[in-house]
């Protein structure tokens, strides 16, 4: 039998498109990914269709793995990822949802931290034109083990029309009392006065909020092996919203 | 080059500017001084279009061009530079990339052709290396952890590499040490004192008039200019104050 499909009333799922969802549903069972003991693995996600992406990733000892997500297309477009870290693994999240009109955007992420000496940073960006939606929820679960847990989020959103709207839930729950967990969150516009500055330069309004906010998603990608791909579709995407 | 005529300008309903008037003629520098809240700045960001001040009354002209048609980026392709008070931080965007796409945009909207990575990069070492900046503050973020002279200073390499026309230089002087001023007034001296040029230069002191030698001075007070005269007036200001000047 297969689970009923989300409501508002799940939080995993409380700003998702409900209709696109029920229509999607029942999803296929998550990609699963065990990166092994020493192991590295890395991956970007393109959604640039209107998909629901689920991802079930477990770091083994001392590995490391790095997730790279471009969250751009379609009315609706969600990439969930489902981390566990074991003792002295890595993780990292680089992420950029983009989107304009009425698209609903979202990354969902669990990271839990099962033992001792793991380290996950998460890197968040979202751009919104429009009636757009852009959502990040994310959890960050340190086991009473998982001593030394050193881990990072930085979610930060830009809203280009009044109209758009951004969701941030950066959200810890920790069990072990020697871990160093930081978050920061923020949600604004570009600065008027740095657009004028530019502009009163040659540039032109669209140009100028252009540079601005490839500045703000620069660096997301770094380390990316196909860095430039990604950067050259978020410029494309930004150009459109502009 | 430049006419202004009875310019009225509000910010956020309050009249600033009040009645200005003021001509500039292509190779003359002119200083405007005068004490704080005259509307020196607000001159500056009028006359380059910084949304939220609004022009009420008069007339703008530049090369007879009706200025205050233009939007910003308009107005600095037609060659009209603004040196800021206060340069602002960019993070993220590297003085190089922001000044090269500036610059093409202008030439792009004159009709010129856009200069290569190469060609950029040549004038741009030329002009840093004129005004004593390191090529590789210029490869860092616009302004993003500079000192107030370094940002005054990247300012004057940005119009040495845009090779603007007219240039209003609002207070550039101001957090300059002596080596500094000195610098940023030769490289005023060497990039705008052109017979096809003319400069105004926004000023409370007459410190900066000691490197770069205006042909007029004026004296702004409550809106609009009160006096005007040659060079001798920013000594007279110097030793007796606004105060007496402006009434």
């Amino acid at each position: 039998m297969t689970m009923p499909a989300p409501t508002r009333h799940d939080e995993a799922w409380r700003y998702s498109d409900i209709a696109a969802v029920e229509a999607a549903w029942p999803l296929p069972a998550p990609v699963s990914i065990i990166v092994p003991a020493g192991g590295n693995f890395a991956r970007t996600i393109v959604q640039g269709n209107g998909a629901i992406h689920q991802l079930d990733l477990a770091i083994g000892k001392c590995a490391t793995a790095a997730i790279y997500i471009l969250n751009i297309g379609g009315d609706f477009g969600r990439v969930e990822l489902n981390v566990t870290l074991h003792d002295g693994a890595d993780f990292k999240l680089g992420a950029v949802q983009i989107g304009g009109n009425t698209q609903t955007l979202e990354i969902i992420t669990t990271v839990t931290h099962v033992e001792p000496n793991a380290t996950s940073s998460q890197i968040v960006r979202s751009v919104l034109a429009g009636t757009s939606t852009g959502t990040y929820l994310g959890k960050v679960a340190v086991a009473r083990d998982a001593q030394l847990t050193d881990s990072e989020q930085s979610v930060k959103a830009m809203l280009l029309d009044r109209s758009a709207t951004a969701n941030a839930k950066p959200e810890l729950e920790i069990y072990a009392d020697d871990v160093k967990c930081a978050h920061g969150c923020a949600i604004g516009e570009l600065d008027p006065m740095g657009l004028f500055y530019l502009q009163a330069r040659g540039l032109a309004p669209a140009d100028a909020k252009k540079l601005m906010l490839q500045a703000f998603v620069a660096g997301v990608f770094e380390g990316a092996a196909d860095e430039e791909m990604l950067i050259e579709a978020a410029l494309k995407k930004l150009g459109e919203l502009v | 080059m430049l006419k202004i005529t009875n310019l009225h300008a509000n910010v956020a309903d309050k009249p600033i500017l009040k009645g200005l008037t003021l001509s500039l003629n292509a190779s003359e520098i002119h200083a405007i001084m005068g004490p704080n809240g005259a509307g020196k700045s607000t001159l500056g960001y009028v006359l380059s279009g910084r949304p939220g001040y609004e022009i009420t009354e008069g007339e703008v002209t530049f090369n007879g061009q009706n200025l205050l048609d233009l939007e910003p980026h308009e107005r600095a392709a037609a060659g009209l530079f603004l040196g800021f008070q206060y340069p602002v931080e960019i993070p993220g965007v590297s003085n190089v990339q922001f000044l090269r796409e500036a610059l093409n945009a202008q030439r792009k909207y004159r009709g010129d052709t856009p200069l290569s990575g190469a060609e950029f990069l040549k004038v741009a070492r030329e002009q840093a290396g004129a005004l004593g900046m390191d090529m590789d503050m210029l490869k860092r973020p616009v302004n993003v952890g500079f000192s107030g002279g370094e940002k005054k200073r990247n300012e004057m390499v940005q119009m040495g590499i845009i090779d603007p026309a007219l240039a209003i230089l609002d207070e550039t002087d101001s957090g300059l040490d002596i080596d500094a001023l000195r610098t940023v007034g030769d490289g005023i001296n060497r990039i705008m004192r052109k017979p096809d040029k003319a400069v105004l230069l926004i000023t409370h002191y007459q410190r900066l008039l000691d490197y770069v030698k205006p042909d007029f001075v004026h004296v702004l007070a409550d809106g609009r200019i009160t006096r005007s005269g040659g060079p001798e007036l920013a000594l007279e200001l110097e030793r007796d104050g606004y105060k007496e000047l402006a009434a």
